[in-house]
């Protein structure tokens, strides 16, 4: 088990980098190959009409003239050990780990990102339960009652709930369950610890319309799973011998179908955490993802490139806790590769 | 516990079914075995007809709002209330009220967008366009690159298998929508000897491509080591045919079929990935109609034009619903494991 575990570990320090470096790639090397001078690509790095001086001054602070390999290092060395500006005469700080800083708003960007990670961490939990317990529930009944009514309900329901996405969903409750009918209030984020009933109240629709796309895959899913696994021969000898159905749903049925199952929840839980983006945006809750979107609008480069950074290291640390547990769980797994 | 109607039949005797089917089909190739199965699903069939039509809409566009409605750019903003940018339901009179319908008629027939006015249906239908051009685009990047590199790690095993299946768990693994904003938003507007929507298309096709493709390299992976163990690939190899025969000429012929489900499936997805672009601004930039880009627009008016709300989306819910529909049905009626 610990070799295992020090694998994953290695495999996931190997994944950091991969995405570290693609998360460079994008932000430093793409534009340069989209034919743009640093003097350009600093534009992006300071306010809006900045001086020719100002320009010069951030080509220089962020190396962008130099070769690609320095400034790889140095935004490698950004992140452990933090990294300091020379602006506008005086220096600023931006502590490890540093993911960048933000010269329109003089902000540090991780700091703020873990102001708003409370939000993002509330929107994906809540809609996370709700999600996994709602998508198998409904899929492992309708693949014991396939065919039934419910069962044809349920998978129509599910189709559009694939082919349906988010931000139409999240407008037509808008527009009609809170502004039309009056049946929700006007979501809104309200931290956990000051109102613990206000907090639900205002999460309740974001995290019905999060959790209705991601739930109609998981019923598809587990419904298909189920029926593979319940024509399996064991779930016949299990029978055979005799134990009672819910036995042979619940523990030989239903094991086999969840591992695929909480695989992809691990990944989908890490995706969401790294920015509901799609989801922040309709509801306007101040989150990680819409600090990324809204930087996009003023063209606020190190905060997109702090959110890219931040998300992706999210995915692969839920991966890594996913492929521990599974091996936990799945004793199989330990002993293959 | 199989009710009546329900898609797969299970009879009560298989020899029954078994017997009858082998005499059914003994004439047959897949293909026609297929087409046959996938005419008698209704539901997939509609969905192809919807898909047809669809790609009709966006073909004749120019002379389908020519002839019922305005061109998407025109103004309209008598009709309009220059206080809440709602549609009126008697134009120029302000006191009457707004229209409920959002300004459905005859004359336009899916109403009219807040405040300047412009024809819903005419953006609608070239939104079309831009939709259905990204998706394809992008598949058809998918596949290329899905099918080059995933025949690759199947056919060759190995450290190659080892290298791409690897690059694969981690593009499956990456928030491609934090990733596909990222790249929208450094790439300035005049790049690579294009400019304005010419270069946002390719673009959106380019980064949607670029992203999706381990779908398909996954199949294409998993076909391939199952295919490369067929008889017919050990007697073009004694016969001293060399691996890019093999590749090109055995391989490839076969793989078409799972190719071109997968890709109808990979569609819709393409379709929901360029609509969450424009809907974040980083898609097609205005006026050039984009149905995510209406949707983003109407969350400012959904108060006073709900069907600023509905129109665009329901465009989306109905052609990513008929794609997935159409594609689940050619899965079915080419699965070997489905009776018929």
């Amino acid at each position: 088990m610990l070799t295992y575990i020090l694998r994953r570990l290695g495999a996931g320090v190997l994944l950091l980098g991969v995405v570290t470096m693609v998360t460079f790639v994008i932000f430093y090397v793409v534009p340069r190959l989209a034919g743009q001078t640093p003097q350009q690509l600093a534009t992006m790095y300071v306010g809006r009409a900045p001086t020719p001086a100002a320009l010069e001054a951030t080509v220089d602070r962020l190396n962008l003239d130099q070769p690609v390999i320095l400034q790889f290092w140095e935004f490698i060395k950004g992140i452990f050990v933090g990294a300091q500006y020379e602006f506008g005469g005086r220096v600023v700080e931006c502590s490890a780990p540093c993911f960048g800083y933000s010269f329109q708003n003089y902000q540090e960007v991780f700091p703020e990102i873990m102001a708003r990670l409370p939000v993002t961490a509330s929107l994906a939990i809540g809609a996370g339960v709700i999600w996994l317990v709602g998508g198998v529930a409904v899929g492992v009944v309708s693949a014991i009652k396939k065919g039934s009514l419910f069962d044809r309900l349920a998978m129509g329901v599910a189709l559009a709930g694939v082919s349906l996405p988010v931000f139409f969903t999240g407008l037509l409750a808008l527009a009609f369950l809170v502004h039309a009918w009056n049946i929700f209030p006007t979501p809104g984020y309200t931290p956990l610890i000051e109102n613990p009933w206000q907090w639900a109240v205002g999460m309740i629709l974001p995290w019905l319309t999060l959790a209705f796309l991601h739930a109609a895959q998981y019923a598809r899913q587990t419904r298909g799973g189920m029926l593979e696994t319940m024509g399996e021969d064991y779930i016949r000898t299990a029978r055979a011998k005799g134990l009672p159905e819910r036995t042979v749903i619940f523990k030989h049925g239903l094991r086999p179908t969840l591992t695929p199952i909480v695989t992809i929840f691990g990944l989908d839980i890490g995706l969401v955490l790294g920015g509901a983006v799609l989801t922040e945006s309709v509801y306007s809750l101040n989150g990680i993802g819409r600090y990324a979107v809204q930087a996009i609008v003023q063209s606020d480069l190190p905060v997109i490139l702090g959110v890219t950074l931040f998300g992706a290291f999210f995915v692969v640390v839920c991966n890594l806790v996913v492929d521990i547990l599974y091996a936990w769980v799945d004793p199989r797994v330990r002993v293959a590769r | 516990m199989t009710a009546p109607g329900s898609e797969t039949t299970e009879s009560a005797d298989p020899e029954v079914v078994a017997s009858s089917g082998r005499a059914d089909t003994a004439n047959r190739s897949l293909r026609q075995i297929a087409w046959q199965r996938f005419r008698r699903d209704k539901v997939a069939m509609g969905g192809a007809i919807v898909v047809v039509l669809l790609i009709l809409m966006a073909v004749l566009a120019p002379l389908l709002t020519r002839f019922f409605g305005y061109s998407p750019n025109e103004f309209h903003q008598e009709l309009m209330d220059p206080l809440t940018g709602g549609v009126l339901r008697d134009p120029g009179n302000p006191a009457g009220g707004l229209d409920p319908l959002g300004g459905i008629s005859p004359q336009h027939l899916l109403g009219l967008e807040p405040v300047n006015g412009r024809d819903l249906f005419s953006r609608i239908v070239y939104g079309a366009q831009i939709s259905l051009l990204v998706a394809f685009g992008a598949t058809v990047l998918c596949v290329i690159i899905g099918t080059i590199l995933g025949s690759l790690a199947g056919y060759f095993g190995g450290w190659v298998d080892t290298v791409i299946s690897r690059a694969m768990d981690i593009f499956l693994a990456f928030p491609l929508l934090l990733f596909a904003i990222a790249l929208a938003g450094v790439i300035p507007d005049g790049a690579f000897g294009l400019e304005g929507n010419g270069l946002r298309v390719a673009l959106l096709i380019f980064i949607i491509g670029f992203f999706n493709w381990p779908y398909i390299g996954r199949i294409v992976r998993g076909q391939t080591l199952t295919l490369k163990e067929r008889e017919f690939v050990e007697a073009a190899r004694s016969l001293g045919a060399s691996n890019r025969h093999i590749l090109f000429r055995e391989l490839l012929p076969n793989l078409v079929t799972p190719i071109l489900i997968y890709s109808t499936l990979l569609i819709p997805t393409n379709i929901i990935f360029e609509a969450s672009l424009s809907f974040l601004g980083v898609g097609i930039n205005p006026p050039t109609p984009s149905w995510g880009g209406m949707l983003s627009d109407s969350l400012q008016f959904y108060t006073t034009s709900p069907h600023f709300v509905i129109i665009p989306g329901l465009a989306i819910f109905l052609t990513v619903l008929a794609f997935n529909l159409f594609g689940d049905g050619l899965r079915d009626a080419f699965d070997p494991r489905s009776t018929d």
